[in-house]
């Protein structure tokens, strides 16, 4: 398919602009300002409207089929939401607008939401996704240990970002093993646990699906240590309305709008990373505050806060998505997606378990981790991936988390319905079947997809990152 | 609403199968104690219809329709409706991040699209597919350029836009470095050997141009690296690229290019770079390629550099991108082509020079006397004039006291091409009017 | 392979003379799986033994080169800038990646000779 740069001719334009409806002045920047000439392509709103139709066609989102994508959550994303979010009164308005009281009244209630599902007595909502609420939270770890505090502990299974975020901050990492049930070594725990310690990182359930039975045992170890336990929240599908972070010890946490509370991914973002704390840290938390005084809502300052992430106050036409969609499901319905999610997760490893290899063959929460260990003829994990293309299936996550071997964590999640499960189920064992009697067919994979396998070594080698300046 | 598919009848069937008694025996690992028995303390459903209606309630609490001088970072752009047709494609606003290649070309393309072009706009060799919003994109430009330099002290100009400076500060105080905000003056005294970078704003937050070609050579000289901010990219249809003119990093945001100003988010954070400088680059970056049969495709590329593989070593631990607002970036960048974006520059530099001329003619101060784009400076008698002007449902200026103590009644004005000739006019007279009184 | 010594972090030395030549081992390579980029150490800084003095990056993870032993780099294998797959395919001889004047020859003597080091790989593939 050609690049909108290939479908450039010369002296069209897309877009109509208004007249000038006032006399042209000459001169406005001095020459050495001026730009000669801008290289853009030029093509009618018709090309451009095929052109974005056929890329989208060349795409696969949760509304195309099964994305049992583990720890992302990519559950459907409801279309009021979507109409909700373009109000023209959310739409078009600007961050430095007066006018502002029923946004303002819409992240308050947001963040009361997000407060009450998860047990924390403090929240910020403007960090623009999870990694971004990470970083947030790493930073306020240290200004609270006043820098004196240098190492964050981190289980061998987490998430890429957590290491990556603490050395933003300046902190080291040290890894905790895991125990042969797939959570934290306490031994482990207790051995490097030392007053160097500001945190630990904890996803929960952890990255294999698993919940930290031994939670209260660590948040007493850790908290004794006079150290912090940060959480992880990517994974809060499995406990809404079950069980709340803030009474397992939780100081601090993020959350993920876009995964848990069903805003679209967006390919890639916006997201939203909300950071959740008790009391003794609010004063620390990222600017601005949003305050209930007097029946009016108000930007005002934390005391002692970190400063800023970004500019204004967050995603929020992500918010609104968020906020209208924990309306509409209520209550009743957070506690039925984590027992939905959690149900589907276990139907499905139970299955498959019995013909791909189950590391840790425990009691699941909202997603499990199988292995390609004993898939014959050298068929790896990414075969199998490619192979689920052929299928019409999203593939699940793969190779992560680094402690089992070719990692497949797959999350169904709560919006799919046991038919496509079965589906999904009997497609992994046929592809298993095809790794005995035809490897070559799944090793070559994909077969049916618009692009067939794709070359990122040579993309790595032969770097071209632009149209215009290929390198 | 439900989203939640599966019946009763299932679900039953389903906990059968596995042997599992009851959904409860599934929470079996969570600790007794901390188990919720009731429910969470949060209003029951609502159907569609109540779900509308109550937040169409919220939105109306809010009050868009003015006629806005606002700017300030925030731009209120006209964007083609083909924007929101696109985005609306559920196969690019359902999809993840594109880890799968193969079935993912569509939002892989679109990104190599988006990146060549901000390359050309910014005067640069290579972008990223994009971070949170401008201010993130300063700061993570500030880490680059200490781990490119090795050195540990930032520089930045105090005309850069005060919640970016508040980031900039963030995420420097994180990262051990040093911050400094100086005066334009200062600019020889204060880059010196320990510097990584000098930060600058262009237009700044005052609307001017400013004229960094003067101060790139005491910059380079000394071994530090210019980073420029172009917080109103559309100005770049008219101005030099930055680029062009020695920056080594340009950042910026990219939400004047197809993004409504959404109270403040989701926006867009613009990075580009040199050549010798893009393995440096946070975030994730969209490269081409081919396929088994030799076809051109597309592929997130120069992972190794991002967190979920470099880990503690990763540049940043950004891993996700706006890639939905990337999107309608591109498609309102492929609607302008080479000839729109300079009359949308057109439009906007001299709708903003009519009313400033206007205004300097009944008398006030331009503050500012610098070339300058969309946004001006002008000093009024009474910053009170803001709630004159809202009686007649016009939103003034931003009052820059706030931010800049030495401002007084000084207001920031913005005038892009949606502001017609006669809401100009008519702002004039208010100001004279009830500043005559 | 023989008169090879090895580190526990799969850096290969052979010495010549006063200098040693370093690269990584086809345990390593086979690790790392395709190489991408190198980013080799700039000649004449000073390495110290165990401290990272490269990085190998592939397309799925990256790895620090530790230096195996202190000194001066003399030299770098420069082709490996364009052609960092050379690694990949004859890890011992056209992928060596630095050489460098040792400092101290008695560091030798930390490092495994090339039973401890098949010991090592062996434990370390489960």
């Amino acid at each position: 398919m050609k690049l909108i740069f290939e479908k450039s001719v010369k002296g069209r334009k897309g877009i109509s602009l208004p007249r000038l409806d006032i006399p042209k002045k000459e001169g406005l920047i001095p020459k050495e300002f001026v730009r000669e000439g801008i290289n853009l392509p030029e093509l009618s709103e018709i090309d451009i409207v095929r052109h974005f139709i056929d890329l989208s066609r060349r795409n696969f989102g949760v509304d195309n089929g099964f994305y049992p994508l583990g720890s992302c959550t990519m559950k459907y994303n409801p279309k009021i939401n979507e109409d909700i979010a373009r109000l023209e009164g959310f739409a078009m308005l600007h961050p430095y607008n007066p006018f502002n009281q029923g946004a303002l009244q819409l992240m308050f209630e947001l963040g009361e939401d997000l407060k009450e599902i998860t047990g924390m007595e403090a929240i910020t909502l403007s960090p623009a996704a999870g990694a971004h609420g990470e970083l947030a939270g790493l930073m306020l770890i240290k200004k609270y240990f006043e820098g004196k505090r240098r190492i964050i502990l981190t289980p061998d299974s987490s998430h890429g970002t957590n290491p990556a975020s603490s050395s933003m901050c300046g902190f080291e990492t040290v890894t905790i093993k895991s125990n042969t049930k797939g959570q934290v070594d306490l031994e482990d725990l207790e051995r490097n646990l030392n007053d160097n310690v500001a945190a630990i990182m904890l996803t929960i359930p952890n990255t294999l699906g698993i919940f930290e039975e031994n939670i209260l045992e660590i948040s007493r170890m850790v908290h004794n240590n006079g150290s912090l336990l940060y959480m992880d929240g990517a994974n809060m599908n499995a406990l809404l309305g079950k069980v709340k972070p803030g009474e397992m010890g939780v100081d601090i946490m993020h959350l993920n709008l876009h995964k848990t509370f069903g805003t679209p991914h967006g390919g890639g973002g916006p997201g939203a990373g909300p950071v959740a704390v008790k009391a003794f840290l609010e004063p620390y938390l990222p600017n601005p505050k949003i305050e209930r005084k007097g029946g009016l809502y108000l930007l005002t300052k934390h005391e002692k806060s970190i400063g800023r992430v970004r500019a204004f106050y967050g995603n929020f036409n992500v918010m609104v998505k968020a906020y209208s969609y924990i309306r509409s499901i209520g209550a009743d319905g957070l506690r039925k997606v984590a027992e939905n999610a959690v149900l589907n997760a276990n139907y499905m490893k139970e299955k498959l378990k019995r013909h791909y290899k189950l590391k840790y063959d425990y009691l699941c929460k909202h997603e499990f981790v199988l292995s390609d260990e004993g898939i014959p003829n050298e068929v790896s994990t990414n075969d199998i991936a490619k192979r689920l293309l052929d299928y019409g299936f999203h593939p699940p996550t793969i190779y992560f988390p680094l402690i089992v071997h070719g990692a497949i964590m797959i999350e169904p999640n709560e919006t799919e319905g046991k038919e496509m499960l079965d589906m999904f189920i009997e497609t992994m064992i046929k592809i298993k079947d095809e790794a005995g009697s035809d490897p070559e067919i799944v090793k070559t994979a994909p077969h049916t997809t618009p692009v067939r396998r794709v070359d990122a070594v040579k993309a790595a080698r032969e770097l071209d990152l632009n149209w215009n300046n290929k390198f | 609403m439900n989203f939640i598919i599966n019946t009763d009848e299932q679900i039953e069937g389903m906990l059968k199968s596995i042997g599992i008694p009851s959904v409860n025996d599934l929470f079996k690992d969570i600790p007794e104690k901390i188990l919720i028995k009731c429910n969470l303390k949060i209003d029951d459903s609502l159907s569609e219809l109540e779900l509308k209606n109550k937040l169409k309630g919220l939105s109306d609490k809010n009050k868009s329709g003015f006629v806005s001088f606002l700017g300030a970072g925030s731009y209120n752009h006209y964007i083609p409706s083909v924007v929101n047709h696109i985005v609306s494609r559920s196969e690019f606003y359902t999809a993840y991040t594109p880890y799968q290649p193969e079935i993912s070309q569509g939002m892989l393309q679109s990104i190599y699209e988006y990146e060549s072009l901000i390359a050309e706009l910014t005067g640069m060799d290579v972008a990223n597919a994009s971070l949170y919003d401008g201010a993130s994109a300063l700061s993570e430009a500030c880490i680059m350029s200490s781990d490119i330099t090795k050195r540990k002290k930032i520089v930045m100009l105090q005309s850069i836009h005060p919640e970016y400076r508040e980031a900039v500060k963030t995420y420097c105080n994180a990262h051990d470095l040093e911050i400094e905000e100086i005066k334009r003056e200062e600019i020889r005294g204060k880059v010196d050997d320990k510097t990584a970078a000098l930060l600058v704003q262009s237009p700044n937050f005052f609307g001017c141009v400013e004229d960094f070609k003067k101060i790139e050579r005491s910059v380079h000289d000394i071994g530090a690296l210019l980073v420029v901010a172009v917080v109103e990219p559309t100005s770049l249809g008219i101005l030099k690229s930055p680029g062009s003119l020695g920056a080594d990093i340009v950042v910026g945001e990219g939400q004047s290019f197809g993004n409504q100003m959404n109270f403040g988010g989701p926006y867009l954070g613009i990075m580009a770079t040199k050549d010798k400088y893009k393995r440096y680059l946070p975030g994730r970056i969209v490269g081409a390629t081919c396929d088994s049969l030799g076809d051109r495709a597309f592929v997130l590329t120069l992972q190794a550099r991002e967190q979920h593989i470099r880990r503690e070593k990763a540049s940043s631990n950004i891993c996700s991108n706006e890639a939905l607002c990337a999107l309608a970036a591109l498609v309102h960048l492929a609607m302008l082509g080479k000839q729109g974006i300079k009359e949308l520059a057109e439009l906007n530099i001299q709708k903003a020079h009519y009313l400033a001329d206007k205004l300097k003619e009944a008398g006030f101060e331009l503050v500012f006397d610098e070339p300058f784009y969309n946004e001006f400076v002008i000093k009024v008698d009474d910053s009170k004039i803001n709630e004159k002007l809202l009686k007649h449902n016009i939103l003034g200026g931003l009052e820059l006291e706030n931010y800049y103590s030495e401002l007084k009644n000084c207001l920031l004005f913005c005038v892009t091409e949606v502001t017609k000739k006669t809401e100009m006019d008519k702002l004039v007279e208010i100001i004279k009017n009830e500043t005559d009184i | 392979m023989q008169e090879l010594k090895y580190s526990k972090d799969h850096e290969w030395v052979k010495v010549e003379g006063d200098n040693a030549i370093v690269g990584i081992t086809d345990f390593a390579q086979k690790q790392l799986t395709d190489i991408v980029f190198i980013e080799l150490p700039e000649i004449g800084k000073r390495a110290t033994a165990s401290t990272p003095m490269a990085v190998v990056e592939s397309v799925k993870s990256v790895s620090d080169v530790f230096a195996p032993v202190s000194g001066e780099i003399i030299d770098v294998n420069s082709k490996l800038q364009d052609n960092p797959e050379i690694i990949n395919k004859d890890p011992y001889n056209t992928g060596w990646i630095a050489k460098i004047r040792m400092e101290n020859k008695n560091e030798l003597d930390d490092l495994m000779d090339s039973e401890s080091y098949k010991k090592l790989t062996k434990s370390e593939s489960h």
